[in-house]
């Protein structure tokens, strides 16, 4: 320390004077030690303080996650906070329903600095943006807003290199389906938010958001394009208005393959007409027919009150009340035995048969087939039977050859099921069935009675109407049925529903195939018929010639039918390798 | 630590007997999580300024040996010695300033930068621990012979270094240079209504900043509503404090480091957070906590004037940078350009620090007698 106290240098002149006044003057402070501790105190004091601060909000920061930060991670997510939507596959593990991960385009619109110059930029990137609605958007006052889902890499590209701020990306699951339209009525569809809206996507919605192992499907892709071919084939070459197919396991009661045309692509949901939505397979209710004339065979000969040889007189049509129920071009106007009946395809002599079992036998067997209730499957579009609330003899008369009762394919084709499979009925399902052999069904007729109406079957298609739907090998049986659409005045004599429905092979039944065709018009080639036996039994045919050999069907008869049957299988290779099928 | 006995007389001895090894410790540590974390940090920087994935971390690997080495060194040296060296480099580090100013590489809109032996040096980082040991020695000059103006010339030094600083531009370190500057000569002894009377002047510094220069208003203003700028500098470095929880995502399973182009550097605590976790940050305030408040409590009962000064000058910068670095991180302040020290990437940062904190461990040797004249540079 200085030995000349700090007064005496007041008086210094010059820059060192200055200097001095300037630092010493109002004040350093001679007790150096002690003011000091309490200056560097103050420093620590301040570091103390900045430190506390500094560990609160680490902590606040990686245990709590408030409103502000949630916010951001909105903001900056890049995806992966996404549920994920278990796969659809069929039964051999062919993807029908998968997800991709799009971008979707989001707005924050307080960091929007011009929202006519972002509207307009967005505009031209993106084609079918409603302008004056994102223009909306981006002046509201919240922190989100979506401005397009789903969007494309390139248009995201694209809007990267706009270079406008407050656009951010969310990769969003997108539900794809590889098949597309194939199998549109089956799988159905989800919303953007991948809600299931439709199809097996809707019914089993909370499964496939559950698991992420994929369900399968009983569905056969193979049979499916077999069946959407054939009916589609059917559809162009009768120019009808719609047509339906299904392939259901005889003795399980899987659906292989289910159409309804025309069907809808589930990419453009905006698109889809109620038309191509309605799923005739399903949902559409139907009176079929003469298809019902081997369901009232049945009951009849499971009554015990009917037996194969017994005759009913079909000479003349019958009169009841105002109707008269006539056979189709006058039949053969003769007593028919029942096995003629079915032959022939007699609407008198079915009639006769059902009045001879009578009506609480018909309704209770009807019933028991699952014919009077909506059916059970896994799909929201079902439809409700319709069926006279007073079943009078004119509705037993009628519904006997398949007129007043109006149900859907898929009931036609299960209750088909139960009578050739030795009388089991099962629940009909779209799931791949894990253990086929253990599921037991309800009796609703004998072994006998079943023989009995494959062997009625097999008459159809070897002898009766049902001739061009035999497949050399397969033993095809089946019946035919055409109906005229009930229009809001009575039938409508020109407006027909051709139908088929067929099993094989009849020595052990293992498919069950049902084709029907709305509104078909008669060709030349048909002899101006557009009946079942003429519309829809080829398309059977063609269903069973093409997958039978997938399926593993063995062909039976002699080597000239192994012969053809090679030839079968290698149309049916070259199907499965080109996924095209030019017949 | 039996292996050197008490007796032993040798430099090294001497040394590891009279250092302070706590700090030692700690500083050593932040060192080894800098390089562990370079890994970790710095590929995907790498690959985006288009070097090999490693190419920065082996760059701080080349560095890391030599900053140890160097701060070992500086702290086995007498005070005098140390002095020496830092008015030397106060002096080089003056004239790369000036050199950077007028061949200087910019990057981001400043001149910092400038190519010597094929690397990038950064004068202002030395110049900041030099500096602050420079100032110390004027205020003791001052103190211990009053007919030399100390005081004036440290404050013509202080003159100088801003507006070289502030030509760059380099606010940050202008403003960590006048902290460092400031608590010195209020430990000096500045009266306290001097002291309240500089505080009042860097508020007005700090209006007049926000008001005049645009790249500080921005930052302030999306400090005060981070959600409603362009904040996304802290959107992300908020987010990977909640992305990596208390043990964080693992070592390179971050995302921000890809998302930030100063990861490696200004948000090299973010990068920790989201990787290691919660508790890895815990751990690195901790550290630089013993090294600030053992520093400081010791300079308490320190006698010597010059020791006094230096070393709380340079602890300061030390303290200061990490907690600025770490609060910006945080969104506790606005977002400043600073790295944290001894783990952020940057040789020159890491360099220049060593030899502070080794001028610290130097200052802070016990030694039998603090009484030396200062007068002798």
């Amino acid at each position: 320390m200085s030995e000349l106290g700090p007064e005496s240098r007041l008086h210094k002149k010059g820059i060192r004077g200055v200097s001095y006044r300037l630092f010493h003057l109002p004040g350093f402070e001679p007790a150096f030690t002690r003011s000091k501790k309490f200056r560097l105190g103050m420093v620590v004091l301040i570091f103390c303080l900045s430190f506390t601060a500094i560990a609160s909000k680490l902590f606040y920061l990686s245990f709590y996650i408030d409103s502000d930060t949630k916010q951001f991670q909105r903001i900056a997510s890049k995806g992966g906070f996404n549920r994920t939507r278990a796969d659809l596959v069929d039964r051999n593990g062919i993807v029908l329903a998968t997800n991709l991960l799009k971008p979707s385009l989001f707005a924050d619109p307080s960091q929007i600095l011009d929202v006519d110059e972002a509207a307009y930029h967005l505009a031209s990137v993106l084609d079918d943006l409603d302008l004056s609605k994102v223009r909306r958007q981006l002046s509201g006052k919240g922190k989100f807003v979506w401005i397009k889902r789903n969007l494309t890499p390139r248009q995201k590209q694209e809007i990267n290199e706009l270079g406008l701020p407050g656009l951010y990306f969310r990769n969003e699951q997108q539900r794809v389906y590889p098949l597309g339209a194939l199998t549109a009525h089956v799988v159905g569809m989800t919303d953007i938010d991948n809600n299931g809206v439709a199809g097996v996507e809707r019914s089993l919605d909370a499964m496939l958001n559950s698991t992420s192992a994929p369900v399968e499907l009983s569905i056969d892709v193979r049979v499916q394009h077999a069946v959407q071919e054939a009916v589609q084939h059917a559809i162009t070459k009768f120019s009808a208005v719609a047509g339906a197919g299904i392939v259901l396991d005889a003795k399980t009661s899987e659906v292989l393959g289910m159409v309804s045309l025309p069907t809808f692509d589930p990419y453009d949901p905006n698109k889809i007409t109620d038309d191509q939505r309605f799923n005739r397979a399903t949902l559409g209710m139907y009176e079929f027919g003469s298809v019902f004339k081997i369901f009232t065979a049945a009951m009849a000969l499971e009554s015990g009150k009917v037996r194969m040889s017994d005759t009913f007189d079909a000479t003349n049509p019958i009169k009841i009340s105002r109707f008269e129920i006539r056979d189709f071009e006058d039949g053969e106007k003769r007593p028919l035995s029942l096995r003629e009946v079915i032959k022939y395809s007699s609407n008198i002599g079915a009639a006769k048969i059902a009045t001879k079992v009578g009506s609480r036998n018909q309704q209770a067997f009807l019933k028991r087939l699952g014919l009077l209730n909506p059916i059970a499957i896994e799909l929201p579009e079902i439809g409700k039977p319709q069926f006279p609330e007073t079943w009078r003899e004119i509705n037993t008369m009628t519904i006997s050859f398949g007129h007043g009762l109006s149900v859907s394919l898929l009931h036609t084709v299960n209750a088909m099921a139960s009578l050739v499979n030795g009388g089991k009925l099962h629940h009909p399902t779209l799931i791949k069935r894990e253990a086929p052999s253990l599921i037991k069904g309800d009796t609703v007729v004998s072994e006998k009675t079943s023989d009995q109406v494959r062997d009625l079957l097999r008459m159809v298609v070897r002898e009766g109407t049902g001739k061009n739907a035999a497949v050399k090998g397969y033993l095809v049986g089946g019946k035919t049925g055409t109906a005229e659409k009930a229009k809001r005045n009575g039938y409508a004599e020109k407006s027909l529903l051709s139908s088929f429905i067929a099993s094989y092979p009849m020595d052990d039944p293992r498919y069950v195939v049902m084709v029907t065709v709305d509104e078909p018009k008669p060709i030349k080639e048909s002899y101006g018929y557009a009946t079942g036996g003429w519309v829809a039994a080829p398309a059977v045919g063609q269903i069973i010639e093409n997958t039978a050999p997938i399926l593993g069907v063995e062909p039976r008869g002699t080597m000239a039918s192994v012969q053809e049957t090679k030839k079968a299988i290698g149309q049916a290779v070259s199907f499965q390798v080109t996924g095209d099928v030019a017949q | 630590m039996q292996t050197v006995p008490r007796t032993d007389r040798s430099i090294v001895g001497h040394w590891w007997w009279t250092v302070d090894r706590w700090t030692l410790a700690c500083l050593l540590l932040m060192l080894a999580f800098g390089g562990l974390l370079s890994f970790a940090a710095s590929p995907a920087i790498a690959e985006r300024i288009g070097l090999t994935s490693f190419g920065l971390a082996q760059r701080h690997l080349i560095f890391l040996p030599l900053a140890t080495i160097a701060m070992a060194i500086v702290s086995v040296l007498s005070v005098r010695l140390v002095r020496r060296i830092a008015i030397l480099g106060f002096l080089a580090s003056l004239l790369f300033s000036v050199l950077v100013l007028v061949a200087g590489t910019e990057m981001n809109g400043a001149t910092r930068w400038i190519g010597v032996l094929g690397f990038s040096l950064q004068p202002s980082e030395f110049m900041k621990p030099c500096f602050a040991i420079v100032a110390a020695w004027l205020f003791t000059l001052q103190k211990e012979t009053p007919s030399v103006p100390g005081n004036l010339i440290s404050f013509l030094l202080f003159g100088l270094v801003v507006t070289l600083l502030i030509l760059q531009p380099d606010l940050g370190q202008t403003l960590l240079i006048a902290a460092v500057w400031g608590m010195q000569l209020v430990l000096a002894g500045l009266s306290i209504y001097w002291v309240a009377g500089l505080v009042m002047a860097g508020a007005v510094g700090m209006v007049f900043a926000y008001t005049l220069l645009p790249h500080v208003k921005t930052r302030i203003d999306i400090f005060l509503d981070p959600a409603g700028n362009d904040a996304y500098q802290v959107t992300q470095s908020i987010l990977s404090f909640s992305k990596g929880g208390l043990f964080g995502r693992g070592p390179g399973e971050g995302s921000i480091k890809s998302a930030l182009p100063d990861a490696h550097a200004d948000f090299v605590f973010a990068v920790i957070g989201e990787e290691f976790g919660a508790i890895a940050c815990f751990i690195i305030v901790f550290l630089v906590m013993i090294v600030v408040l053992r520093g400081f409590l010791r300079m308490m009962k320190e006698e010597d004037f010059f020791i006094t000064l230096a070393a709380s000058g340079i602890l300061l910068q030390f303290g200061l940078q990490a907690v600025i670095n770490m609060s910006s991180s945080l969104n506790l302040i606005p977002t400043k350009g600073m790295t944290l020290p001894f783990i952020s990437y940057g040789g020159s940062s890491l360099l220049a620090m060593a030899f502070g904190m080794g001028a610290v461990l130097a200052f802070t040797r016990r030694r039998p007698s603090p009484r030396f004249s200062h007068f002798v540079p």
